[in-house]
């Protein structure tokens, strides 16, 4: 079961690839923290009612709610064109997601360690890979917060796959600064939509020698 | 004692929001310097004390914790007289205090943190709070700097997360679960060194974007050329010491395992990279403030070639930590007062310096003495320390091409400053020139001479700190 979750959420990664409309972008990560709630959720062994608020704070309210609805504002706001422009082809870009997959395949089997989940760490580890993708093939800077929150999925994941938990006041540190950070490039991006006439990292390129 | 400082400092943090009174607000801002130093003087009298269970005084981070709180009272003072000389409104000045107050306290929680979870977390918080005041002055490229920032530092901390999480991968398998830096050490004999090396690598990317060293320098270079002064001078030199010692804990952490000669190597790389690159691009910068960042980037990777030398490289590494720190902080003061007197960083619009402002010419003349670390300077102890270092070693190609390198700097430095300092300026509208106050320089003089002092010759106290600080490393 869980790994069927997985590998649909490797699929959305696909997905991701070669979407071509902002929503469908922000759709795509409001399904992903549905998926992470449902892996969370079987991986747990015992169900402690603090973690499970907690889990289910930082998966279904935040990133399937919280941060799908803020980003829906801001490409409200600042009249964002609704095409996501990468600099690459669509099609380039499913090849490249594949690499990247194959690729950790790859590496994760020429890891010889008893106690590793596999799968578990081939879908976090490509879908960090894949979050730092679509931060350089992207041009609008929506797009590269996108591309910051997909790495965050790959982190949680990841961190689920090692199982080792930290003490409860790290965690809800942790989230809280994930939170904050997407809140302030949040407002600078607001304030990039009002000075600039478009939000394009080609406007963010005056600071050099 | 600390929460009493955490606590205090919010309410502190909170009046100074809220307060548009100018008094009030000095005497706000006086009461935070007067906790801040109760903290440092309590921290030194109770090393090793654990507090909160979070937090411990250790010998390392009470270094920086005092470096900190000098560093505290004179950026306070210069933002005072900056913002004044930009007639900011007292709402804006309410905003810079409460950031620059949360700054301070943020670099404190990280350098006392003693879970690497902790120093995590406030390392994330001095990210968002110097966003704050880089982006004061609200221009199109502190909006592109700010941006750029606090972008690449969440990313850059992401990555230092997967490498907490690969790390405590490596301990779940020995069987510890604790993330202090006072256990992990003990754990981490028989773990997979794959692991280890994967958490040593993401580690350190992610730190060295506070740190400003090579794979993630560009945006501490850009965040300088457009924060007010008094803040470069906290991005250069407190904040780095951050990623200093976020990089410098990882390292000692896993110093005594089989992968200490690989990371040695890595280390070695990124410092002579940094090096390589910053001398590239002082060569042909034009604007003060980045040049003197790209000499940041220098001596970030001189301290990263001393800790990837041993033996006495360790030390040194620590010791030049702390005397950059001065250097550079009264280096960024002066050019605040540079920038009121011409009104410009570029450094091709400016020239005769002496004339215009005979003190800070001064100022600048003992910089250029001590930055390039010539003999008076405290620095020359600590670079012929690294230098040593690595001749011991037995790094000889590298050594030379550091110091052709490091000449190829003094040359860009000497040129440049000479330049603002003797040249008469090309069109320069002389009745627009300000005169400054010559008791603005006090400070940098004083940070100065402490740099002096510490390097020539160092009280025993202090030495005795450095050397607790690197006992468990390989010697």
């Amino acid at each position: 079961m869980i790994h069927v979750i997985l590998i649909t959420f490797l699929i959305t990664l696909f997905y991701m690839a070669i979407a071509n409309r902002m929503l469908t972008y922000i759709k795509i990560l409001a399904f992903q923290g549905l998926l992470l709630f449902v892996i969370v959720f079987i991986q747990l062994n015992e169900i402690n009612t603090i973690n499970l608020i907690l889990i289910l704070l930082e998966t279904i309210v935040f990133k399937s709610l919280a941060v799908p609805i803020f980003l829906n504002f801001i490409l409200k706001r600042n009249k964002i064109t609704r095409e996501a422009e990468p600099f690459v082809p669509n099609f380039v870009s499913l090849i490249i997601t594949t690499v990247i997959i194959v690729f950790t395949i790859l590496l994760v089997n020429s890891i010889n360690d008893p106690y590793l989940d596999k799968i578990f760490f081939i879908v976090a580890l490509s879908t960090l890979f894949t979050g730092v993708y679509i931060i350089v093939s992207r041009r609008k800077i929506l797009t590269h917060v996108m591309g910051y929150l997909v790495i965050e999925n790959g982190v949680f994941i990841l961190s689920l796959a090692v199982g080792s938990e930290m003490t409860m006041l790290v965690n809800i540190g942790i989230m809280l600064d994930i939170f904050v950070s997407v809140l302030v490039l949040g407002i600078f991006m607001n304030r990039i939509g009002n000075t600039f006439e478009e939000m394009s990292v080609d406007n963010l390129t005056n600071l050099k020698d | 004692m600390f929460h009493y400082y955490l606590i205090i400092t919010i309410l502190l943090a909170a009046g100074t929001i809220i307060n548009r009174n100018n008094t009030i607000r000095i005497l706000l801002l006086g009461a935070f310097l007067v906790l801040q130093t109760t903290l440092a003087i309590y921290g030194y009298s109770n090393l090793h004390k654990e507090e909160f269970s979070f937090f411990a005084y250790d010998s390392l981070g009470v270094i920086f914790l005092g470096v900190l709180t000098i560093l505290s009272y004179t950026t306070i003072i210069h933002s005072y007289i900056y913002l004044k000389s930009r007639n900011e409104s007292s709402w804006r000045q309410s905003i810079y205090f409460t950031a620059l107050i949360l700054l301070i306290a943020a670099m404190t929680c990280a350098y006392l943190a003693s879970y690497i979870g902790v120093l995590w977390v406030f390392i994330e918080i001095t990210t968002l709070s110097v966003a704050v005041l880089i982006y004061h002055e609200r221009t199109h490229l502190s909006l592109e700097a700010t941006w750029k920032y606090v972008f690449i530092c969440s990313i850059g901390i992401t990555f230092a997360f997967v490498g907490i999480v690969f790390l405590s991968k490596a301990l779940s398998e020995t069987g510890s679960v604790n993330l202090s830096f006072a256990d992990i050490p003990q754990h981490l004999k028989n773990a997979n060194t794959l692991w280890l090396k994967l958490a040593f690598l993401f580690m350190l990317v992610g730190f060295s974007t506070k740190m400003g060293l090579f794979p993630m320098h560009t945006i501490a270079v850009d965040a300088h050329t457009v924060a007010p002064p008094p803040i470069s001078a906290f991005i250069s030199t407190t904040l780095m010491n951050v990623g200093f010692l976020a990089i410098f804990r990882t390292y000692s952490l896993m110093a005594n395992t089989s992968i200490q000669p690989w990371m040695n190597q890595v280390l070695l790389w990124c410092g002579i990279l940094s090096i390589f690159v910053s001398t590239v691009y002082i060569l042909k910068v034009s604007h003060l403030k980045r040049m003197f960042a790209y000499s940041s980037l220098e001596h970030m990777g001189l301290t990263a070639l001393g800790l990837a030398s041993g033996g006495i490289g360790y030390f040194a590494a620590i010791l030049h930590m702390v005397l950059h720190s001065f250097v550079k902080a009264s280096v960024f003061y002066q050019i605040d007062q540079i920038h009121r007197t011409f009104h410009t960083y570029i450094i091709r619009k400016t020239g005769n310096y002496f004339s215009k402002n005979l003190v800070g010419a001064l100022v600048m003349l003992f910089v250029f003495i001590s930055i390039t670390a010539m003999p008076p300077s405290g620095m020359f102890v600590s670079e012929f320390l690294i230098f040593r270092s690595l001749f011991e070693s037995h790094q000889i190609f590298i050594l030379i091409f550091v110091l052709l390198f490091l000449t190829l700097i003094f040359w860009a430095l000497g040129k440049n400053i000479f330049k603002l300092l003797f040249t008469p300026p090309i069109d320069i509208e002389e009745h627009k020139i300000t005169p400054i106050n010559p008791w603005e320089s006090l400070s940098q003089f004083l940070l100065l001479s402490i740099a002096i002092y510490l390097g020539l010759n160092p009280p025993t106290e202090f030495v005795a700190l450095i050397k607790e600080s690197i006992i468990l490393l390989p010697h």
